[in-house]
């Protein structure tokens, strides 16, 4: 990875932040479906990417985005739980002859179909273990499952629509 | 052991997330539970000001509202007053001291809340500098909202009555039967009552308010209205009673804080004879 892909990832990942924090934090569809962005800032680190980085990286966002949310451990333990799975989904699901060295899984390069099957489980995951640790003992399971699926079906779509707006396109969709 | 040593390096990534749930879920636990410190939340200085400045950017659009609400509640605190001033004939005996207000007010502007989790807190623009402590009610002209859980120099951190945590000590206005009052997490206007016995006669309409018995708020601040009575079915000695919250938490922008003067007296009087007071 040379310096400015460096740099461009970590101006992303402060933007998705922000975006997070200022715009997404009120926001929630009917009062089901939950807009976690940021998300999408760990999903689209480079396949090579060792696990030890990812974890810490996706646990200093859950850290960052629990002081302002008011809801400390739950986006850090939920966040950290989706960097964990990432690596041993991408092994799941990778394509025949696997995935080039500097490969991004974004929507441009892999195509919709992929980063659906790609993104949509791990976000679920994590809106799973985020709604079960904050209903703890409250929320029956029913209440969690349709939570988590309207938010990962929400997020999703904002991810997709973010990807298509502002990142560059190599080939067509 | 050079053997166990190559395994558990193998087995770093997993170790490293093992060791990084269990923080966050320490760091859940402490936070979630009243008594626990919290090292992190948005009381802090850098995050306070920042959520100060959305505030003030979000609540300039509320800003009429907030103001024709304001106006209404001095009408209404005037047309009090009326009865207060003395006719210039007037005798006027001064009570015992036992009848004394003991509580104490303060304004605070809300700067950060939330609806939509099972455990909201509210953040506040006043802290200890202000004379903000731990354990001071907050409520606005609607209703109460919540209770102050942590401080700092310039800001604090509430529970909000949508909080699954808080309970709050009320009574039924018309019958003054002593209940408590939680939200279940699901729907941010509606409420539970606690621990009503079957023999109360009430029905929906009739208005919950403080007790005053907590020690944390005075009596009668409005919390709600009954929505529906049914019989409890897990629990046949109890009655189900779900309440209408009188505050609309969507739009809480400012906010009153109370505090009991004599709090202390009251609590160590409770600790001598070994009542626990749960607040």
């Amino acid at each position: 990875m040379n310096i400015r892909s460096l740099i461009s990832y970590v101006l992303s990942l402060l933007a998705l932040l922000l975006i997070q924090i200022f715009f997404l934090k009120n926001l929630a569809l009917f009062g089901q479906a939950f807009a976690f962005l940021y998300l999408l800032g760990i999903l689209l680190l480079p396949i090579s990417l060792a696990p030890i980085p990812l974890l810490l990286i996706a646990f200093g966002m859950g850290f960052v985005i629990d002081v302002f949310y008011e809801t400390i451990g739950i986006h850090m333990a939920a966040a950290t739980l989706l960097a964990f799975f990432r690596p041993l989904w991408l092994k799941v699901i990778s394509p025949t002859g696997g995935y080039d060295d500097l490969q991004a899984p974004t929507l441009g390069e892999m195509g919709l179909g992929w980063f659906l099957s790609y993104a949509f489980p791990l976000i679920f995951i994590f809106s799973m273990a985020f709604f079960g640790i904050d209903q703890w003992g409250f929320g029956s399971f029913f209440s969690i499952l349709t939570k988590s699926l309207f938010s990962s079906i929400f997020t999703c779509l904002l991810a997709i629509l973010v990807q298509l707006l502002f990142f560059k396109r190599r080939r067509g969709i | 052991m050079l053997r166990i040593l190559q395994f558990l390096y193998r087995l770093r990534a997993f170790l490293l997330f093992i060791l990084l749930e269990v923080i966050a879920i320490w760091m859940v636990v402490t936070n979630n539970s009243p008594q626990g410190a919290a090292f992190f939340n948005s009381s802090n200085a850098v995050i306070g000001s920042v959520l100060k400045k959305q505030a003030d950017l979000v609540q300039f659009f509320s800003l009429a509202e907030a103001n024709e609400s304001l106006t209404e509640e001095n009408a209404e605190i005037r047309s009090k007053l009326t009865f207060l001033t003395y006719p210039a004939d007037s005798m006027y005996l001064p009570l015992d001291s036992a009848l004394e207000v003991t509580y104490e007010f303060r304004g605070a502007r809300v700067i950060a809340n939330s609806l939509r989790f099972a455990q909201n807190y509210l953040t506040l623009n006043k802290g200890k500098k202000h004379g903000v402590k731990p354990g001071m009610g907050v409520f606005n002209p609607d209703g109460v909202v919540g209770r102050v859980k942590s401080v700092s120099e310039n800001y604090s951190v509430a529970f909000s009555l949508l909080n699954t945590g808080l309970l709050i000590s009320a009574k039924i206005k018309s019958t003054n039967d002593l209940v408590s009052v939680q939200w279940d997490g699901k729907n941010s206007l509606e409420a539970n009552l606690l621990y009503v016995p079957r023999h109360i006669l009430t029905q929906p309409g009739d208005t919950v308010i403080t007790s005053g018995f907590n020690a944390v708020f005075p009596e009668g601040i409005p919390i709600g209205i009954i929505k529906e009575v049914n019989p409890d079915n897990d629990n046949p000695n109890y009655l189900k009673i779900r309440i209408t919250l009188s505050t609309d938490f969507s739009k809480v922008s400012y906010v009153y804080l109370v505090e009991n003067t004599q709090f202390e007296e009251l609590d160590s009087l409770y600790q001598q004879s070994e009542i626990s007071n749960e607040y």
